[in-house]
């Protein structure tokens, strides 16, 4: 088990910053994120786009405000455990939590700060009615293992490099027919996975259904076919026992709504006083959580993340005194 | 009506018509307006054309300026195109607007 002064849910910029505020009290602190790299949304979404509320910085794309953020908690030696969701939060007797994720690692710590933002992110599901019934059977959202395909019937939705790039690796070897459908004629990636598929498709390696999109699902159990609306054709069914919908990643709260918190609008809400939740030693900061007046800036998550370590500081360390310091006074002592 | 405020009528997913008195000179879009009336739209990406939560069917006959690249890239990644597709953030709230009358799209399966 990773045992650490606070746990934070989120890598995302609150996450991170709160690393820094947490390594100048003293506290060691290890995050958890859905996604495989850190910088939440900033990262995933709008790495190229540039900020221009960052005190300090007129002008910063969202990827060079992570990085510099990394930098700025690199001495306080944050740990990660990156691609797992983390699922459920419990008590135990000595006043600690254990955070475990979705794939079993589990976490303790006396403090637990949620900076989740909107959510972790997951597969967007297409509204598609019945599409709960074929997950697992038929349909997947993320293509774990390719091997799970060698010589099947595969169809994937999408138009970005994602589901360019599976459809030519399955098509190169793997499975036995490669479908891909997407509502438009032209692609979303890279131009040399472009010309990659359209290339497959010349070969007869890769069937293209382009104009249309899947509107329904059929199958006794597990799926035997899918429903195509084309443009112009109309629809019709194509068989297939595996559908792939590659139509990127949308943040969702997920398990966290569970755990007991005061949740308003998919938010946490918390005191001001210290960003704390009502359960004592969860602690929520940035876009994740509501209070009167609260406007969902990264700038006002670095705030909340600030006053929050203090709180968190005199729940770990109840004995001690806590002394502001100033790092123009004192520099950075680093782990 | 009063110099810089249109009507515009937004129909949710129920099928539900809402009328709601929009400002013309706040540089506000649909994404925002509805967001702003409690409507259902998420905005996730916060109106950046990066994300078709705030996907809307234009439904009257109003002229729109045509979309953008990263518009169409989006829309793209959106359920249930029609050609009356448009992203709501990308719309923005003009006095030409007046009446406009659109429709929320369903935007994913939970």
């Amino acid at each position: 088990m990773i045992a650490t002064d606070i746990i934070i849910i989120g890598a995302g910029p609150c996450g991170l910053f709160t690393v820094f505020e947490a390594g100048l009290l003293k506290l060691k602190c290890h995050l958890i994120d859905a996604l495989p790299q850190p910088g939440g949304q900033c990262v995933e979404i709008y790495p190229k786009k540039p900020i221009y509320d960052i005190p300090a910085f007129p002008e910063i794309l969202a990827g060079d405000l992570v990085d510099n953020l990394m930098k700025q908690i690199s001495p306080f030696k944050p740990t990660f455990t990156l691609g797992e969701r983390a699922e459920t939060i419990e008590k135990t007797d000595d006043d600690k939590f254990i955070v475990t994720t979705n794939r079993g690692t589990k976490h303790i710590a006396p403090v637990v700060a949620i900076a989740g933002g909107l959510g972790s992110f997951e597969p967007r599901k297409p509204p598609i009615p019945n599409l709960s019934n074929f997950e697992d059977k038929g349909v997947e959202y993320i293509i774990k293992d390719p091997e799970f395909y060698r010589g099947k019937d595969v169809i994937i939705s999408g138009g970005g490099d994602s589901a360019l790039d599976w459809a030519i690796f399955l098509a190169e070897g793997v499975a036995k027919s490669v479908g891909l459908v997407h509502r438009r004629q032209t692609f979303r990636g890279h131009l040399d996975s472009v010309q990659k598929v359209m290339d497959l498709a010349e070969k007869g390696k890769i069937k293209l259904i382009t104009d249309a999109e899947v509107i329904g699902l059929e199958g006794n159990g597990e799926l035997d076919s899918i429903v195509i609306k084309h443009k112009t054709e109309g629809e019709y069914k194509v068989a297939t026992n595996h559908w792939v919908p590659l139509f990127g990643l949308s943040p969702k709260l997920g398990p966290i709504g569970d755990w007991g918190l005061d949740i308003e609008k998919n938010a946490i809400k918390v005191d001001t006083l210290d960003y704390s939740t009502n359960i004592p030693g969860v602690y929520a900061i940035g876009d994740v959580n509501t209070y009167e007046g609260k406007l969902k800036l990264i700038l006002c998550g670095f705030h909340e993340a600030t006053i929050m370590v203090q709180s968190a500081f005199k729940r770990i360390n109840p004995e001690k005194n806590l002394v502001l310091k100033y790092t123009t006074v004192n520099g950075i002592q680093g782990f | 009506m009063s110099e810089n405020i249109i009507k515009v009528t937004v129909i949710d997913r129920e099928g539900t018509p809402h009328t709601i008195e929009a400002p013309t000179d706040m540089g506000m879009n649909m994404m925002e307006l509805c967001k702003a009336s409690e409507l259902p739209v998420e905005g996730t990406c916060g109106g950046m054309a990066m994300c078709a939560s705030c996907h809307i069917y234009v439904e009257s006959d109003h002229e729109l300026p045509e979309p953008s690249e990263d518009e169409e890239d989006m829309l793209d990644q959106a359920f249930f195109v029609e050609d009356n597709s448009r992203l709501g953030c990308q719309v923005h709230l003009s006095n030409e607007l007046d009446g406009l009358t659109v429709r929320l799209a369903e935007v994913s399966a939970d």
